[in-house]
C-alpha cells in the first residue's frame, strides 16, 4: 500500500442484471488516485466511470474487488460514513432548504457545534461567492450558482475526497469555461483530492493533473494529459482524444511497411507483425512530390478551420490521412484538390498502438 | 377572425353538449342548495329566504350527534389510513421490483375494485360475529372499516410524489453524513409532507361520503351524517336535509380547493 | 452477485414488507378477509332469524336462479330474480353507453381548452367526483320528483298538464346513475386525449381527411384506452349500485346490491346475500381482468 494514495480500487467488478442478461459495467478495474490530485475519469457514456465513482461514494456495492480510502478498506462501509462528499450531476439540492441550509446540512449531520457550523458555512459561501444568496431558495438560482452551492456543500464538511459527477454538462459552453477555471482554483486552494468524472476530453486535458479514460467497463490507460495525448496505449485511446490517422502496416527492421509498399520509421517493433501505426493530423508536414523518404499522396479534399486547414489527402493504394496546416496570417498555402504531394512525420510521430 | 379560422381540435357541436354537461351536473346541486333556504316545508313552492332549516338542523340532537359521530370517525380514518398508506408507499416505491409487489399493490387497492356493497356484507358478517365473542359494539368497527377503505386514497397521491422526488437528494443526504432515520426526518419526511396533507385530506372526504359501508356495519344508535341522512329519506322529506346535505357540500369543496390549490402550488416548485 | 449485494437485495425487500405490513393487516381484517368468510356463508344454511346454521349446502348458489315451489317442492326459475339481474344489467350497460355518448364530448372540450383555463374546468368536473353520492342522489331527486324542479317548469310553460311520473322507474335510476358516474367517464377520457398530440389532427387533415375520417381513424383509436378504462370505471359500481336505486327507484325498482340488502333484511337468507355477493364480486373480477389484460397488450404495444 502507498501511503500516497488517497483511492485505491483493486479488482473492481460491478455486474448488473443475471444470468444472460448480466453486463459487466465494471471489468476488473484497479486504479490508484493520489493526495491532492486532480484525477480525472474520461470515457464515452456507459464506460463504467460514473459506477467507480459510486462504488467510492458508497452508493452502490462492488461485485467483487475492494475500494481502499487513505489505506482503509472501505467497501463495504454505507455513505454516510465515509469522508467523501460528492457533486451530483443534477447537483441534487435540497429544494426545501435555503442556500446557507444546504451547505450548513453536512456539518450538522455531523454534529458540529453550530458556532462552527455558521463560521464554515460563511466560509463556503465566501469561497463560491455567494454571500449575497445565503437566504434563497435553491430553486431562485440559475444554473451557474446551483453548480457552485452543490460544490460548496460537499466541500464544507471538508472531506479527504471530492468526488465530481459530471458536474458541468448542464451549464453552457460560457459557463463551462469560467467554471473549469473555477474548479481548477477550488482545487489548489483547498487542496482536497478531486475524481471528476466527465466525456468532455476537452475538460479533461485542461483540469486533470493525472486521467483515466475508460471503455467499456475497462480502464484503458492512466496518466498525464500529454501522456495520453502523445502515447496513448491503444486505438480506442487515440481515437477518443483528439484526431488520429491509423495506418495498417507490417513491421520490420527499421520501421513498419504500408500496404504502398512506404516505410514510415517506428520504434521498438519486432519485425515480421500486422501492426496498426498512429499519427496526430497535426504531426503530418506535405512537401513536395518525389522528395525522398516522403509518401507519395493526392490532396481529395480541403477543409478551413480558421485558425487551421484539414488537408484531406489519399495515399496510392487510396487510404485516406488528414493533415492538419496552421494557416499563414496572410495568404494560403496555395494548396489546391487533385494536387499531388507527399507527406513526411516528425521523427517519433508515428507509433504503433495495439488495436 | 378566430371564430371563422379553421380550428383543427374543434368539432361540431362538442362545445354544446360539453356545457350542457357542466350545466347538468351543477343544475340539482343549486337546486338542492336553493330549497335549503326555502321557507315552506312542502318543497314544492317557494316560500322566500330563510335560515330557519339550518337553525332546526343545528338544534336537532340527532343531527349533532351524527356530525359528530361523522367527524370523529373521519378524522381517526384519516389519520390511520395515512399513517399505514406513508409507510406502505415508502416501502413499494423506488426499489427494485421484487416478488409479492403485486400482491401488496392488490390489497392496497381492493377497496377500489371490489363493489361497496359487497365489503358491506362481509363486514357486516364479520363484526357481527366479533361482537358476538367479545362483546364489544363501539364506534372501532367503523373506524376499522372506514380506514381500511381509505388506503388507497391516501396511498395514490402519497405514492405519486414519493415517485415524482428526485431519488438524488436522498443519496446526497446520505453522502453529507446522515443516518437513514436523519435522512428520512430532515429530507424525505419534508419533501413527502405535502402528498401526505393530499391524502389525508382525500381520506378525510372518502370517510365522511361512505353511505353503503356504515350502513350495515354500525350498530343501533351509531348514524354517522350520511346514514342518517339516508334514513330520512325514506321517511318525510324536509329542507333541513337540504341544509344538511349544502353544509356538508360546503365542507367539501372547501376541502377540495384546498387540496387543488396545494397541488397546484407543489406543481409550481 | 457478492454476498455484500445479495443482502443488500434481501434487507430491500424485507423492509419493503415491514412497511407494507400496518397497510395490509388494515386491509385483511377491514376488508379482504371478510370476503372468505363471505365464501363460506354462501354455502352454509340460513337460519332461521337471520345469520346461519352450520351445515353445507349448496341452496345459496342455487337460490340465484331458482327457487323451490311452495306446494311440491320442485325448483322452478325465480323469475322475479331474472328481472333484477336483466335490470341491473341493462341499466348498467345504458349508463356506461350513454356516459361516454356525453362525457366524450366534454372531455374533448376540458382537453382543448387553453392551459389556464383547462385545470380549472378540470375541478369543476372533479367537484362532483368527490362529493357525497347521497347528496348527489339527492338533489338529481329534486329535479325529477312529482313535484320537482323539471315537472315545474315543464308545466309553467305548459309543455305538459299532468307532472310525469319518472321518480321510482328505471328511468329515474338510469338519470340517477349517469349523473353520479359521469366524472369517472370524463376523467379517464380527459387523460387519455390530454396525451395526445394536436398535431396528428392537422397531419390527418392535411393528408385530405373529413372530419369524420379523422374522428374514426385518429381520435378515436387514440382515446381508446380512456373509454376502456372509464368503461370500467363507470360500469363496476353502476352493477354493485345500491344508493341511487334505493333512493330513485323506491325499493320497488330493486338491482342486486339492493337485492343483496333484502337478503340480509327482511330476506333473512344470508346464504343466498352471500353467494349473491360472491357472484357479483366474479362478475367484477373478470370485468377487471380483461382490463388489465388489455392494459398490458396496449403497454407491450407502445
Amino acid at each position: 500500500m502507498n501511503a500516497q494514495n488517497a483511492v485505491e480500487a483493486r479488482n473492481t467488478v460491478k455486474a448488473f442484471g443475471q444470468g444472460d442478461a448480466q453486463v459487466r459495467a465494471l471489468n476488473d478495474v484497479s486504479v490508484e488516485i493520489r493526495k491532492g490530485e486532480f484525477f480525472t475519469l474520461l470515457g464515452p457514456s456507459g464506460c463504467g466511470k460514473t459506477t467507480l465513482l459510486r462504488l467510492i461514494a458508497g452508493f452502490e456495492m462492488p461485485t467483487s474487488g475492494t475500494i481502499l480510502l487513505d489505506g482503509q478498506d472501505i467497501t463495504y462501509l454505507p455513505p454516510n460514513k465515509r469522508p467523501v462528499n460528492t457533486v451530483f450531476q443534477s447537483y441534487a439540492l435540497f429544494p426545501h432548504l435555503t442556500v446557507a441550509q444546504n451547505i450548513a446540512f453536512g456539518l450538522q449531520m455531523l454534529d458540529k457545534p453550530a458556532a462552527e457550523v455558521k463560521s464554515t458555512t460563511e466560509k463556503m459561501l465566501a469561497l463560491v461567492k455567494l454571500e449575497a444568496m445565503a437566504g434563497r431558495k435553491t430553486s431562485q438560482l440559475s444554473g451557474g450558482q446551483q453548480q457552485r452551492v452543490a460544490l460548496a456543500r460537499a466541500l464544507a464538511p471538508q472531506p479527504k475526497v471530492l468526488l465530481l459527477d459530471e458536474p458541468l454538462s448542464a451549464l453552457d459552453l460560457k459557463l463551462r469555461k469560467e467554471m473549469q477555471i473555477e474548479l481548477k482554483r477550488l482545487q489548489t486552494e483547498t487542496g482536497i483530492t478531486f475524481v471528476f468524472v466527465t466525456h468532455d476530453q476537452e475538460e479533461a486535458l485542461t483540469m486533470s493533473d493525472r486521467i483515466g479514460v475508460m471503455s467499456a467497463g475497462k480502464l484503458q490507460q492512466v496518466g498525464t494529459a500529454k501522456d495520453i495525448y502523445t502515447r496513448p496505449v491503444n486505438r480506442f485511446v487515440a481515437s477518443f482524444i483528439g484526431e488520429t490517422n491509423f495506418l495498417t502496416a507490417t513491421t520490420e527492421a527499421g520501421g513498419a511497411r504500408l500496404a504502398t509498399g512506404d516505410l514510415i520509421e517506428v520504434a521498438g517493433t519486432t519485425p515480421g507483425q500486422r501492426v496498426t501505426v498512429a499519427f496526430r493530423p497535426e504531426q503530418v508536414r506535405l512537401v513536395t512530390a518525389g522528395e525522398a523518404g516522403a509518401i507519395p499522396a493526392t490532396i481529395t479534399n480541403l477543409v478551413y478551420f480558421g485558425t487551421d486547414t484539414h488537408c484531406h489527402v489519399a495515399l496510392n493504394d487510396g487510404t485516406e490521412v488528414v493533415a492538419r496546416l496552421q494557416n499563414p496570417s496572410t495568404g494560403d498555402a496555395g494548396l489546391a484538390i487533385g494536387q499531388t504531394l507527399a507527406l513526411r512525420f516528425a521523427p517519433g510521430a508515428a507509433q504503433v498502438v495495439e488495436d | 377572425m378566430s371564430d371563422r379560422a379553421f380550428q383543427v381540435s374543434r368539432l361540431p357541436g362538442f362545445a354544446t353538449i360539453a356545457i350542457g354537461v357542466f350545466l347538468a351536473l351543477y343544475i340539482p346541486i343549486f337546486t338542492l342548495a336553493a330549497y335549503s333556504f326555502n321557507t315552506n316545508i312542502s318543497m314544492s313552492s317557494w316560500g322566500g329566504f330563510s335560515l330557519d332549516w339550518y337553525v332546526k338542523a343545528w338544534n336537532n340532537d340527532q343531527v349533532k350527534d351524527a356530525t359528530l359521530r361523522s367527524l370523529i370517525i373521519a378524522l381517526w380514518a384519516a389519520v390511520i389510513s395515512t399513517a399505514v398508506a406513508t409507510l406502505a408507499a415508502l416501502g413499494t416505491t423506488r426499489r427494485k421490483a421484487f416478488k409479492g409487489q403485486t400482491f401488496i399493490y392488490v390489497i392496497i387497492n381492493q377497496p377500489l375494485m371490489v363493489p361497496e356493497i359487497v365489503t358491506a356484507v362481509a363486514l357486516l358478517i364479520f363484526f357481527a360475529q366479533i361482537k358476538v365473542i367479545t362483546g364489544y359494539q363501539g364506534l372501532g368497527y367503523l373506524i376499522l372499516a372506514h380506514s381500511a377503505f381509505c388506503v388507497p386514497f391516501a396511498y395514490l397521491p402519497i405514492r405519486a410524489r414519493l415517485e415524482g422526488m428526485d431519488l438524488s437528494l436522498e443519496t446526497a443526504a446520505a453522502d453529507l453524513y446522515a443516518t437513514p432515520w436523519r435522512t428520512f426526518r430532515h429530507v424525505t419526511l419534508p419533501l413527502l409532507l405535502p402528498g401526505v396533507i393530499a391524502g389525508a385530506m382525500l381520506a378525510f372526504v372518502i370517510s365522511l361520503d361512505d353511505v353503503v359501508i356504515t350502513e350495515f356495519v354500525k350498530s343501533g344508535g351509531q348514524d354517522t351524517l350520511p346514514t342518517y341522512m339516508l334514513g330520512q329519506l325514506r321517511r318525510q322529506m324536509t329542507p333541513e336535509i337540504n341544509a344538511i346535505s349544502t353544509a356538508l357540500l360546503v365542507l367539501t369543496i372547501a376541502l377540495l380547493t384546498a387540496f387543488f390549490l396545494i397541488n397546484r402550488q407543489n406543481d409550481k416548485n | 452477485m457478492s454476498q455484500a449485494e445479495q443482502a443488500q437485495v434481501s434487507r430491500s425487500v424485507r423492509n419493503a414488507w415491514y412497511l407494507s405490513t400496518p397497510a395490509l393487516l388494515i386491509l385483511l381484517v377491514g376488508a379482504v378477509g371478510p370476503l372468505m368468510i363471505v365464501l363460506v356463508y354462501s354455502f352454509l344454511l340460513p337460519g332461521k332469524y337471520g345469520n346461519v346454521e352450520w351445515g353445507f349446502s349448496l341452496d345459496g348458489w342455487r337460490g340465484i336462479l331458482f327457487t323451490k315451489d311452495i306446494f311440491d317442492d320442485t325448483l322452478v326459475l325465480a323469475d322475479a330474480h331474472l328481472t333484477i339481474f336483466w335490470r341491473s344489467i341493462k341499466l348498467s350497460l345504458l349508463t356506461t353507453v350513454f356516459t361516454f355518448l356525453v362525457g366524450f364530448p366534454t372531455a374533448w372540450f376540458i382537453a382543448t381548452r387553453t392551459p389556464k383555463s383547462r385545470p380549472i374546468w378540470l375541478f369543476l368536473i372533479t367537484i362532483p367526483f368527490w362529493t357525497n353520492l347521497l347528496i348527489r342522489t339527492y338533489a338529481i331527486n329534486e329535479v325529477i320528483r312529482t313535484e320537482g324542479l323539471l315537472n315545474t317548469i315543464l308545466m309553467k310553460l305548459g309543455l305538459i298538464t299532468t307532472p310525469l311520473q319518472i321518480i321510482y322507474t328505471d328511468v329515474a335510476v338510469f338519470i340517477g346513475m349517469v349523473y353520479v358516474y359521469l366524472p369517472l367517464m370524463v376523467l379517464p377520457l380527459f387523460a387519455a386525449i390530454d396525451r395526445f398530440d394536436m398535431r396528428l389532427l392537422e397531419a390527418g387533415y392535411d393528408l385530405y381527411a373529413s372530419r369524420l375520417q379523422v374522428l374514426r381513424r385518429i381520435i378515436l383509436p387514440i382515446v381508446k384506452p380512456g373509454l376502456i378504462a372509464g368503461s370500467i370505471l363507470v360500469f363496476v359500481p353502476s352493477l354493485g349500485a345500491y344508493v341511487t336505486p334505493r333512493v330513485l327507484g323506491g325499493g320497488k325498482q330493486m338491482m342486486i346490491g339492493n337485492f343483496i340488502e333484502l337478503q340480509f333484511g327482511q330476506g333473512r337468507n344470508w346464504p343466498l346475500g352471500a353467494a349473491l355477493s360472491m357472484l357479483l364480486l366474479i362478475v367484477v373480477t373478470i370485468a377487471l381482468l380483461v382490463y388489465v389484460r388489455y392494459a398490458n397488450r396496449e403497454d407491450a404495444n407502445v
